[in-house]
């Protein structure tokens, strides 16, 4: 008998969003309250993971078509670049630099340099739960 | 330039990224992989110019202030062997090439390679005893990675035991942290040590000194803590080899040093006494494995641990002269233990055996290979011109002066042994009676060579300019002996 998942399936759907949204959440408020790039990476590729549950691998793959050991290579890029930029302006390695910003819609909104080291965070972490969650499923 | 102290880190770290994305392309990651090896050596270079005409150079990162941030320390000591590490790792690279073969320079061969330069070189750099174990683990964690690359079955089994001692002996270093920042609150280095200073070492310092001694002497390899190394080198092929035998193990042996140099040096009675102990066990030890095998890959392994014990025992004696002579025979010991594992690799090409039983008359179809070998031979086990001589000869005249006879003496026979254990290969490998070693002609001798003939020649002219290296060395002598300028260029006081 053919098994039939299609309420596992029907409720990936709407959850894995949730779940996004609720990383993305966590990615962005880690600078005043608890979160940031590490455990919004997790919960992003957790989300992943609970679709790669609900399908199969080849669907996900075909859903996301990413490198995951591309991406592992971009967040650290992000990371090392964003403390290496202090380079360039002669200060030490890993100084930071913020400032608040009029945006429009957002209104009066601080932007700081260490969100892109975070994202960094991010996108590795992603990578590497992936990268390893990918080759331990597809590995005979 | 306010960043030069961190180019050794970051050229590699860079470059390591790069690689990531060039998986596909060998051409493209040998040369990106040489050239950033050599850009990070000239950035050593200037470094070490600047160290020597300006002390000890110091960077806060992220600008925070020296004990609140990471700190990273660019004595004369780092510095030197950041170079060492450097050029090292350019000359396996070179070798890796036309030896480590397509299918493992398509799996992040050299990536992994860039990133233990990272740890290696941060480790040396370091002011700070938390960041000195995060570097330790991207070091190891790309140790783990080359140990295991290409997955034979040997490899596989022994990296099992090499991660397993090596996360037990992180596991011990994260606690043995904990024990000291519960103690003196403060991570960075110098006021680690300006604490200690203050509260004159009550004996819970003493303990967190003997448990630092277990950590990096298991890293480091000293004598119970040895038992991992023979079989879990011995697995991974031989550029990996070359670098894990002359990086490693080393790194441990800095941080034994640099532990024992700037923190625990009020209770010398106790914790130097028994680094001393342990250090002549561990050269017995070494001696003994040396001897016994035939296999050429075994007796240079047992060789690291002989070095090891010669350094520790010049560690533990914690005079001027000793650690004149430490840090001379250290940086000797990296780069002729690069240069043996090198040409015990040609060997190997050659042969197709590591067995020495089954190798023989080599040098006449190889006497440049034969030669070399010889002079490194020498020069391991110290004879005068060569380089191994003033740091034995330092460390052992220190021991004299210091009363320790039994440890002199055994440092004295060890080279004996030593020697003995070296011309054994020479004598097997090269001469007795030739033999046909089916699909030698393929196998790229000269250009294996090649490298091994520079770590030979840099390691003739340290030995033969160890007058001009000299006022080098004693710049990094200061800083151990008297701790107080360390503290201060760190503290800025």
């Amino acid at each position: 008998m053919k098994t039939n998942d299609v309420i596992l399936q029907t409720a990936s759907k709407v959850v894995f969003f949730i779940i996004i949204l609720f990383s993305i959440h966590l990615f962005f408020t880690g600078h005043y309250h608890p979160g940031g790039g590490f455990v919004g990476g997790l919960m992003t590729s957790g989300a992943i993971v609970l679709l790669l549950l609900a399908y199969d691998i080849e669907t996900v793959s075909k859903g996301f078509p990413i490198d995951y050991k591309i991406l592992i290579a971009i967040g650290l890029f992000f990371a090392a670049g964003t403390a290496a930029g202090a380079l360039l302006f002669n200060v030490p390695f890993l100084t930071h630099a913020f400032g608040y910003f009029d945006l429009p819609l957002l209104g009066k909104t601080s932007l700081h340099t260490a969100v892109l080291f975070d994202t960094g965070v991010y996108l590795t972490v992603i990578g590497v739960t992936m990268t390893i969650i990918q080759t331990i499923g597809e590995s005979e | 330039m306010t960043n030069l102290l961190i180019l050794p880190i970051l050229i590699p770290l860079l470059t390591a990224i790069v690689l990531i994305f060039l998986s596909k392309w060998i051409t493209a990651q040998r040369i990106l992989s040489a050239v950033s090896a050599a850009g990070t050596f000239a950035a050593c270079m200037i470094l070490l110019r600047t160290v020597q005409e300006d002390g000890i150079q110091t960077l806060n990162l992220s600008s925070w202030q020296a004990p609140f941030g990471i700190t990273l320390v660019s004595d004369m000591l780092s510095v030197l062997l950041v170079s060492t590490s450097t050029l090292i790792t350019f000359c396996v690279i070179l070798y890796s090439f036309r030896s480590i073969g397509k299918q493992r320079e398509r799996f992040y061969y050299y990536p992994a390679i860039q990133f233990m330069l990272v740890g290696v070189n941060g480790a040396f750099t370091t002011g700070d005893i938390f960041n000195l174990f995060v570097f330790f683990e991207v070091m190891l964690m790309a140790s783990y990675l080359l140990i295991v690359i290409g997955g034979t079955k040997i490899q596989l089994s022994e990296s099992i035991k090499y991660i397993l001692v090596n996360v037990i002996s992180s596991a011990i270093f994260v606690i043995t942290v904990a024990f000291l920042y519960s103690v003196v609150g403060t991570l960075n280095m110098a006021d680690v040590s300006r604490r200690i200073a203050e509260i004159g070492q009550p004996p819970i310092i003493t303990v967190i000194a003997v448990l630092f001694l277990i950590v990096f002497g298991i890293k480091g390899a000293i004598f119970p803590l040895y038992f991992w190394m023979p079989g879990s080198y011995q697995a991974p092929p031989v550029p990996i080899l070359a670098l894990f035998g002359s990086l490693l193990t080393k790194v441990g042996v800095y941080s034994i040093l640099r532990t024992y140099s700037l923190f625990f040096y009020h209770d010398q009675p106790f914790t130097h006494e028994l680094l001393n102990m342990l250090a002549i066990l561990t050269i017995i030890a070494g001696v003994i494995g040396a001897i016994a095998y035939w296999d050429v890959k075994k007796i240079i392994i047992y060789n690291i641990i002989i070095a090891v014990g010669v350094l520790a025992f010049g560690i533990s004696l914690a005079t001027e002269e000793a650690y004149k002579g430490t840090i001379f025979y250290l940086i000797h010991d990296m780069i002729i233990k690069a240069a043996l594992f090198l040409l015990i690799g040609v060997m190997i090409k050659i042969t197709g055996t590591s067995n020495l039983r089954n190798m023989g008359g080599l040098i006449k179809k190889y006497p440049l290979l034969g030669w070399t070998f010889l002079v490194a031979a020498f020069a391991l086990a110290g004879i005068p011109p060569l380089s191994g001589f003033v740091g034995k000869f330092l460390i052992v005249r220190a021991g004299f002066a210091e009363g320790a006879y039994i440890g002199s003496l055994v440092v004295l026979l060890s080279s004996l042994f030593v020697l003995y254990s070296v011309i054994k290969i020479f004598m097997n490998g090269f001469w007795k009676a030739p033999a046909d070693y089916p699909g030698e002609e393929k196998q790229p001798v000269h250009y294996l060579w090649m490298p091994a003939a520079i770590l030979v020649v840099v390691s003739i002219l340290y030995g033969v300019g160890a007058e001009g290296m000299f006022p080098l060395i004693s710049q990094a002598t200061d800083a151990l002996i008297d701790p107080a300028i360390y503290i201060d260029a760190v503290l800025k006081e």
